[in-house]
């Protein structure tokens, strides 16, 4: 239509549903309900049309695909859209959280509640954006696009201290996205276009490329989080509505990753060669520090915050190992941390929709009142633990391999992180589920709800799936991870290559 | 040597405003009404006159009135948005004057006045033509500055205005005359010629003196002392009148002086611009975090806008240029917008400043406070509104003259400005509901869902604003 593709179409189909929303009169109990049918039914036609993409996709192909272009600014800013084997699963794993956000939301939100769907919708055109983007200026512009729906999330419909956690990550996030902008103009200035599949192809200078990198690290580092920059993450995860944490977590932190794997990696490959000491070292204390910090933590979004924190240091460690196994590891341990962590926070979901508290004390026992509950929580924790047959045990095991090939004292630090996180995990699930039953306030609870299981449920199947059968994201990722790496190394060779002839 | 039509035609528009305004004088003598009846709508049509034969006149560039008066690319360009800005304040002023009973005749004509003060100052060819553009249109502000003048605050706005203004031009005049020592004329090609080579202390002392008279006008740091108290002071449509047109006059004029007349000393000049845009970047960031005025709190995000307008100057190149011109279109868009929203705060008829009289406008007022709200996060410069685009195109232009310093400090002066700039939002989206405003005049309803739109769906057909910026900057060079 008007010539835009199918990805244009999967990018802005949400907007159609907030014109709908907006549309809607009035405030009582049926134009509300109007509201969350429309969003959910925007948000399920939009999964569908991500499946119809991934059919359109060829998997073999390292090359970009879906390929559409406008001309948009005068000079050099391009609208670009596309996709390649490393986008394409987040792609796929955004529209597939949304309308398991609005289902999650459809009785915990009560107050404001059209706003509410127009804000995920908004937020959902905004995160695919930047999975699709092909041009650095569109990128970022989705990549901060977000903060304002993320905001408001966060400042309306959070906790008690709401307004502290949304202006913080507000500021955090903008201050160092302002600081990649300088180099993403720097970029164009060097290349006079912002195309980033033309800047792929761009060598920059060594000394430029350091300080790119340096540019593009303080964005994509607060955006994983990376240790030190994450303090926002748990303040943003304890005040966020669940679905917000969901996002957050499955979707919004993904960002930081792929950033590292579409620039810093592919376009500053000395660079990369450069800090990547520096990154291993901030990994390693990210995994070990932030897992000793969650074994004391008292609310549960806390403790699985900090667990998001340890796990994002598993994905640098294995992005900057720069092996195959490595990448692939990063990515994959991305989707299945975006499942389980998703997973995990509409576990807490459920219970605070009950009790109304995510204290941890609050809680124990509950395997009596819910054994249902019981038993979908112990899947999750174990796949945050990285139990073997779950998927977060392939995506751990990849990047440790990976970064075995590179060094191994780095590999066996790591390694000590999965001990830790069997700790703070098994520590919370005892706390939570098993026990003595005293609390009275725990008595009446009931256990998951049919639409509960409906939301949980997909995501326990592809969890235990992914974890016994992980090839549909290995290969899909495959060609195009093979591509970057073969890059990042014949650009380092022929790096060597000239020092030696000079 | 030009023939008189030939100067007319060129400066149709200024002939246009002035005529306008001399028979709106007359036509309130003969009706010997102090009311404004129907001036105000007259001295509409005459700035939309003015904007139609720029828009659909003539587009070469001519030189006239003996090298004093220049019809360019972009001189037209900031004609249209100075215009505009008049026009639309004017709109917007007739349902605040009339409430405060203050809707006298004078006032659309002080407008017009003031407006062919900024076009002849946009067009100055010469130090003389900028000095006659720049008092004409000073004078009449000073007036309105003081035009509720039963309101102590707006009479000593006035006087504050009117005895710092003074000061300013006087330093701008004894700069001008320290150049036309030197250079030995006063038109800004001529004393491009004469100061060819190393230009002697004395051109340096002359162009820092006119820097501080233009800064004056622009409100840039350190010449800022008046705009808060001017701005909180003066009736509300008087305060958007300031922070708008002759704010783009300003500019516009400094960016021709520095660029038509000063291109051999760029050096020179590039570091008085990088001053005065750092400090007033930081100023404005700062200073207006502890506000709790609305119309104070604009004043000083209005010193921080000029900062960042700076920065694109402070290039000194086509490209920054363009960026300058593209962000004064855009910031006018949105300061109209922001202040057809601080128009419609009313509590039981009465006008309301307080920041916190914003609490819960979301539920409230769901549209204004929507439209409000972008407005905001455009003017903190966050994707994808068009305030992000203005400062993407300055900070773009400064970093490939690269003045990396300079935008990173811009940057992190405008995570700080970010602060309040959210802030706003958040009373608004995040704080209890404290009774809501009267309803608004429809006009004001107009203007707020318009520049709305503008700023919001900027992004989806950007084309015609960066292109006529952009033509508008080549004809400088």
């Amino acid at each position: 239509m008007f010539g835009f593709g199918i990805l244009s179409g999967l990018v802005f189909l949400p907007l159609v549903g907030v014109a709908f929303i907006v549309a809607l009169r009035g405030n009582d109990e049926a134009s509300v309900n109007n509201a969350r049918w429309a969003a959910l039914i925007t948000t399920l036609v939009d999964f569908l049309l991500s499946l119809y993409a991934y059919s359109k996709f060829d998997t073999t192909s390292a090359a970009f695909q879906l390929v559409e272009q406008k001309s948009w600014f005068g000079s050099g800013l391009v609208y670009k859209m596309g996709v390649d084997g490393i986008s394409m699963p987040f792609v796929i794993l955004t529209a597939f959280l949304m309308p398991i956000c609005i289902i999650a939301s459809w009785q915990s939100v009560t107050s404001r509640v059209k706003e509410y769907m127009i804000a995920f919708l908004v937020l959902e055109t905004l995160m695919l954006g930047v999975f699709c983007a092909l041009d650095l200026v569109l990128f970022y512009l989705f990549f901060e696009g977000g903060l304002i729906p993320m905001f408001l999330i966060i400042g309306i419909w959070g906790g008690k201290r709401r307004i502290y956690a949304s202006f913080k990550f507000f500021l955090y996030t903008l201050l160092g996205s302002l600081l990649m902008l300088i180099a993403v103009m720097a970029m164009y200035g060097v290349a006079g276009t912002t195309d980033i599949t033309v800047l792929l192809k761009t060598v920059f200078p060594s000394a430029m490329q350091k300080w790119l990198w340096l540019g593009f690290f303080a964005s994509l580092a607060v955006k994983m989080p990376m240790w030190p920059v994450h303090t926002w993450l748990p303040d943003a995860h304890v005040e966020a509505p669940t679905a917000g944490s969901v996002i957050l977590a499955g979707i919004l932190l993904k960002m930081g990753g792929y950033g590292f794997l579409r620039f810093s990696l592919p376009m500053f490959p000395e660079a990369s060669a450069y800090f990547a000491p520096l990154v291993f070292a901030l990994s390693i204390v990210a995994i070990i520090y932030t897992s000793l910090v969650a074994l004391v933590q008292e609310d549960m979004k806390k403790l699985i915050a900090y667990s998001s924190v340890a796990h994002m240091g598993f994905v640098t460690m294995g992005l900057f190992s720069m092996t195959e196994q490595g990448v692939q590891g990063a990515i994959f341990q991305m989707i299945s941390h975006g499942l389980v962590s998703g997973a995990l926070f509409l576990c807490v979901g459920v219970v605070y929709d009950r009790l109304h508290t995510r204290e941890i004390a609050a809680y124990g026992g509950l395997v009596e009142r819910m054994p249902l509950y019981a038993v979908v929580f112990m899947v999750f924790t174990m796949a945050n633990v990285g139990l073997p047959g779950t998927s977060g045990f392939v995506g751990e095991f990849l990047t440790m391999l990976g970064t075995f090939r590179f060094n191994n004292w780095v590999a066996a630090l790591a390694a000590t992180g999965t001990i830790l996180s069997a700790a703070y995990a098994l520590y919370l699930y005892r706390r939570i589920i098993f026990g003595v039953l005293e609390k009275p306030a725990l008595k009446a609870m009931l256990d998951l709800s049919p639409r509960e299981i409906a939301i949980l449920a997909p995501l326990l199947v592809l969890t235990i799936y992914y974890g016994v059968h992980p090839a549909p994201i290995l290969d899909g990722t495959a060609a195009s991870v093979a591509g970057l790496v073969q890059g990042y190394h014949t650009a380092l060779a022929t790096v060597v290559k000239t020092a030696a002839l000079h | 040597m030009t023939s008189l039509s030939f100067a007319l035609a060129h400066s149709l528009p200024e002939v246009i405003l002035g005529a306008g305004a001399i028979v709106l004088v007359l036509l309130g003598a003969i009706r010997g009404r102090d009311s404004d009846g129907p001036m105000t709508e007259l001295a509409v049509g005459i700035l939309g006159l003015a904007i139609l034969v720029i828009l659909l006149g003539s587009k070469t560039n001519a030189t006239i009135y003996d090298h004093a008066f220049i019809d360019d690319a972009f001189g037209r360009f900031m004609k249209v948005l100075a215009y505009s800005g008049s026009l639309v304040t004017l709109l917007m002023a007739q349902d605040f004057l009339s409430k405060a009973k203050i809707d006298k005749f004078e006032f659309p004509i002080l407008v017009l006045l003031s407006t062919l003060g900024m076009s002849m100052l946009i067009s100055a060819a010469g130090l003389i033509a900028l000095y006659l553009g720049l008092e004409l249109m000073s004078l009449a502000l000073y007036v309105i500055a003081a035009f509720h003048r039963d309101d102590r605050r707006a009479s000593e706005a006035g006087l504050k205005y009117f005895v710092l203004g003074a000061l300013s031009s006087g330093m701008l005049l004894y700069g001008a005359s320290l150049l036309y020592g030197f250079a030995g004329t006063v038109s800004f090609a001529g004393i491009a010629t004469a100061l060819k080579g190393t230009p002697g202390l004395g051109v340096i002392f002359g162009l820092v003196f006119l820097m501080a008279g233009l800064a004056f006008k622009m409100s840039a740091v350190p010449f800022h002392m008046w705009t808060p108290d001017v701005y909180e002071g003066a009736p509300t449509p008087v305060t958007a009148f300031f922070a708008t047109a002759p704010k783009l006059a300003a500019v516009a004029i400094t960016i021709r002086v520095v660029m038509t007349a000063f291109p051999g000393i760029t050096l020179q000049w590039q570091q008085i611009v990088i001053f005065i845009s750092i400090l007033s970047m930081a100023l404005g960031s700062f200073a207006a975090i502890g506000q709790t005025n609305i119309k104070r709190l604009m004043a000083y995000s209005s010193i921080g806008h000029i900062g960042f307008a700076l920065v694109g100057l402070a290039a000194g190149t086509q490209m920054g240029v363009a960026g300058v011109l593209f962000y004064m279109s855009i910031y006018l868009v949105m300061v109209l917008g922001t202040f057809a929203a601080i128009l419609s705060m009313r509590v039981d008829g009465k006008p309301v400043e307080l920041i916190s009289d914003l609490s819960g406008l979301a539920r409230t007022d769901g549209a204004m406070a929507f439209f409000l709200a972008m407005m905001m996060f455009s003017l903190a410069g966050i994707p994808p509104l068009a305030g992000f685009f203005a400062k993407f195109y300055v900070f773009n232009a400064a970093v490939h003259a690269h003045l990396y310093g300079l935008a990173v400090i811009g940057f992190l002066t405008s995570v700080v400005a970010a602060v309040y700039y959210l802030r706003i939002v958040k009373i608004m989206y995040f704080d209890e509901p404290v009774g809501g405003f009267d309803k608004a005049a429809p006009v004001l309803r107009v203007v707020l869902a318009i520049t709305g739109v503008l700023v919001t769906f900027f992004f989806a057909y950007p084309a015609p604003a960066v292109d006529a910026a952009s033509i508008a900057a080549k004809s400088l060079f």
